[in-house]
């Protein structure tokens, strides 16, 4: 596939592009890429451990970073890339913001949005032919009934999540699941994805359960007594399982599963062992240097969202300095082209789905410390790429752009 | 077998010579070294029966490999402790410490000996060292992660890949000045030279791909593909490059494809894949050239290649995370 992007570009681009003497001389030129978010109104003190922070600059880091490492390549070849930081108070007027920014005509975004707001940008009649990167969600209905053609997803979906852990349960011989399952729409949608896992891997589902758990204020001088007694409550099934697979897409109860649950068994799912792109803790295939750059950077760890931002840049820098694309409908075709190839650290190139604009990944099973696993495991197959094994396939998909 | 080069000799003191060679070589095979990147350890197999003569403790983190060219000296990258560990090739001993700056990935000496060429991985740096003296000469700002160097035929130019910025970069070593920069294919890891110098080819890692470049007109003037029935394309990630002394057959380390593939350096068309260990990366000729050694980083071990057949003969543990490998004579 690269070697025929790089034949393309041998027989297409001008000799100036690889003559260095030529590209010294020309003139450098500037590529503006718009990152737009939304400030949303965030109470750090329902986050349940004290360790967890949200930094200011979450996901917005990673693109700095790679608009750094991007100018490294264009000083050399004559690019220098620009990011122009949009942020809209919570509260403020989305539409109008974007609809401002895309009256200047067609626009390349990054998207550090929720799934209604990247909507409503990506729904704005001027948005038709910009290029959005989705950096920041993961909610399957963006990839299925509610894709859209201008939306390029850079994060696993939900389904490609359950269906990681899943290869990994089936490949540990641990197929009797427990599924409990939080309040919120996210959380049901979770849920019938392990559903779906289940299936297609031939694990069971051997209980349910949901758990409407309010988890008030988190700060409280004596609260792990009641944590202690109430979480073996809810996980006290009749028959046994092998793991509990907990549906908590907001965090409200699925930490104080593990030591707590009725039976000595493991939690996985959105706690536990959880399913992401990208941890502080991951290291193989050169992702140590990746780390230690982003923490030169940012003076913190590299999260999911920060690795979403520093891919959507790397992307972009892709489709302008090795393509050649510099607006955005060709930037998309090359995007969904089999000359497109993005590296991220994972031992393998990421390319996009064609049919539902996910890009797709291996995707790493972590505790907080640890990388444990990797999924796609040894052994499921695929007759196009291993890698689309996880989450919505061809056949299955419901997506029509 | 040093009887097969020592011809034309017919007085005796010539043919004493010849003996004193074969004593010598007999006295003393050739040796492998291996850096074991999590046992923070170079491990020396001995070239003729390939069983472990000595385990040598580095700093952390070696990496890339390198023997002097007078044989004298193995030098180490150790990536986590900023220096390169020399090795006494006779005591196999770590008889000298030199400083690199942060995060030495891989080196590479200019053809007499008297630079070191060290390419900092963290730092998007090359640094030039006097090995005499340990003092740096320069610094170069090159692409993110550099890693790979190739040493032109008088070592007038420099090249190093840097991974992330996926370029070729050429240093003109007088001015010590980047003169050329090329695109090649997503994450390059090696930048190997033709016996002749006619050719500079770089692997592409992510890419999965080798770009032939003539070092002349800094183009790339082929891209060379690889395809292995029942091997996914993604699986395929080619690092380690050597050529035979005849120049006619380059071997390519292919990565999580666990294999080695035989290129034709004229046609560079695929020849053969001989299967090897897990993972491998770098690789090295014996010092006739009848063997290739294949460091196998995942299975902990160095596939031996018979060179004239393509066999796998046999492979050799080593320790964990084998990474790079230098051998002397």
């Amino acid at each position: 596939m690269v070697g025929l992007l790089t034949l393309a570009l041998l027989a297409g681009v001008s000799q100036s592009f690889w003559s260095p003497s030529a590209a010294a001389h020309a003139a450098v030129r500037a590529f503006s890429i718009t990152f737009l978010r939304k400030k949303y109104h965030f109470n750090p003190e329902i986050l349940p451990s004290l360790l967890e922070t949200h930094p200011a600059n979450l996901g917005l880091a990673g693109s700095q970073e790679a608009i750094y490492e991007l100018n490294t390549a264009g000083k050399f070849i004559g690019w220098n890339f620009k990011l122009n930081v949009v942020t809209v108070p919570d509260g403020g007027n989305l539409a109008a913001t974007a609809a401002r920014l895309l009256a200047r005509g067609p626009q390349v975004i990054i998207s550090d949005l929720r799934p209604a707001d990247l909507l409503t940008v990506s729904d704005l009649p001027s948005a038709k032919n910009a290029l959005i990167l989705d950096m920041r969600t993961t909610e399957d209905r963006l990839r299925q009934q509610e894709c859209r053609a201008n939306v390029f997803h850079l994060l696993p979906s939900q389904a490609m999540r359950t269906d990681a852990i899943a290869q990994y349960l089936v490949w540990k011989r641990w197929p009797r699941w427990f599924i409990i399952q939080g309040p919120t729409r996210e959380d049901a949608v979770y849920a019938a994805d392990i559903r779906r896992s289940a299936a297609r891997y031939g694990a069971r589902i051997v209980a349910q359960r949901s758990y409407n758990y309010n988890p008030g204020s988190r700060r409280s001088d004596t609260g792990y007594q009641q944590i202690q007694t109430q979480m073996p409550l809810a996980t006290e099934v009749s028959g046994d399982y092998d793991v509990i697979f907990v549906a908590d897409e907001t965090d409200l109860f699925g930490d104080y599963l593990p030591y707590n649950t009725y039976a000595a068994r493991p939690v996985v799912g959105t706690q536990g062992l959880v399913a992401s792109a990208w941890t502080p803790a991951y290291q193989e295939y050169a992702a140590l240097q990746m780390q230690q750059r982003f923490d030169l950077f940012a003076h913190r760890g590299m999260t999911e969202r920060d690795y979403g931002g520093w891919l959507a840049v790397r992307i972009i820098g892709n489709a302008v300095m090795r393509a050649q694309k510099t607006s955005p409908l060709p930037m998309r075709k090359y995007l969904r082209s089999k000359d497109f190839l993005v590296a991220g650290y994972k031992g393998q190139g990421l390319t996009f789905r064609r049919w539902d604009n996910q890009l797709r990944q291996p995707v790493l099973l972590s505790t907080p410390l640890m990388t444990v696993s990797m999924s796609p495991q040894h052994g499921f197959l695929h007759p196009g790429y291993t890698t689309d094994t996880l989450g919505f396939d061809e056949p299955e998909t419901k997506c029509h752009f | 077998m040093p009887f097969l080069r020592a011809t034309g000799g017919r007085t005796a003191p010539a043919l004493l010579a010849v003996l004193l060679c074969s004593l010598a070589a007999t006295a003393r095979a050739s040796e492998l070294f291996v850096s074991n990147e999590v046992d923070d350890t170079v491990t020396v197999l001995n070239g003729e029966t390939y069983k472990i003569i000595a385990t040598i403790p580095t700093d952390q983190r070696p990496r890339g490999i390198f023997a002097t060219p007078d044989h004298k000296y193995v030098l180490v990258c150790d990536g986590d402790s900023s220096n390169i560990d020399v090795i006494d090739t006779k005591t196999m001993k770590v008889v000298r410490k030199i400083d690199t700056g942060p995060d030495p990935e891989t080196l590479a000496m200019s053809p007499s000996g008297d630079k070191v060429y060290v390419s900092n991985e963290n730092n998007a740096l090359v640094t030039i060292i006097n090995f005499a003296t340990g003092k740096w000469i320069t610094q170069i700002p090159v692409g993110i992660e550099p890693e790979g160097l190739g040493v032109s035929r008088r070592g007038h130019t420099v090249v190093v890949v840097s991974e992330t910025t996926s370029m070729a970069h050429f240093i003109d070593t007088k001015t010590w000045k980047v003169v050329a920069n090329i695109l090649v294919d997503t994450r390059p890891r090696i930048a190997q030279f033709t016996r002749d110098y006619r050719e500079l080819w770089v692997s592409s890692e992510v890419g999965g791909t080798v770009s032939v470049i003539n070092p002349a007109t800094h183009q790339i003037v082929h891209i060379i593909n690889f395809h292995i029935p029942g091997i996914d394309k993604e699986y395929i990630g080619p690092v380690g490059v050597r050529f035979t002394p005849d120049d006619r057959t380059a071997f390519v380390a292919l990565g999580r494809a666990n294999r080695v593939a035989v290129v034709d350096r004229k046609t560079y068309k695929v020849e053969k894949y001989i299967l090897v260990g897990q993972r491998p990366w770098q690789i090295a000729f014996s010092p006739h050239h009848k063997r290739l050694f294949v460091v196998n980083g995942l299975t902990n071990d160095v596939t031996i290649i018979d060179v004239a057949s393509l066999q796998a003969v046999k492979s050799v543990p080593v320790g964990r995370l084998p990474w790079g490998i230098a051998v002397i004579p």
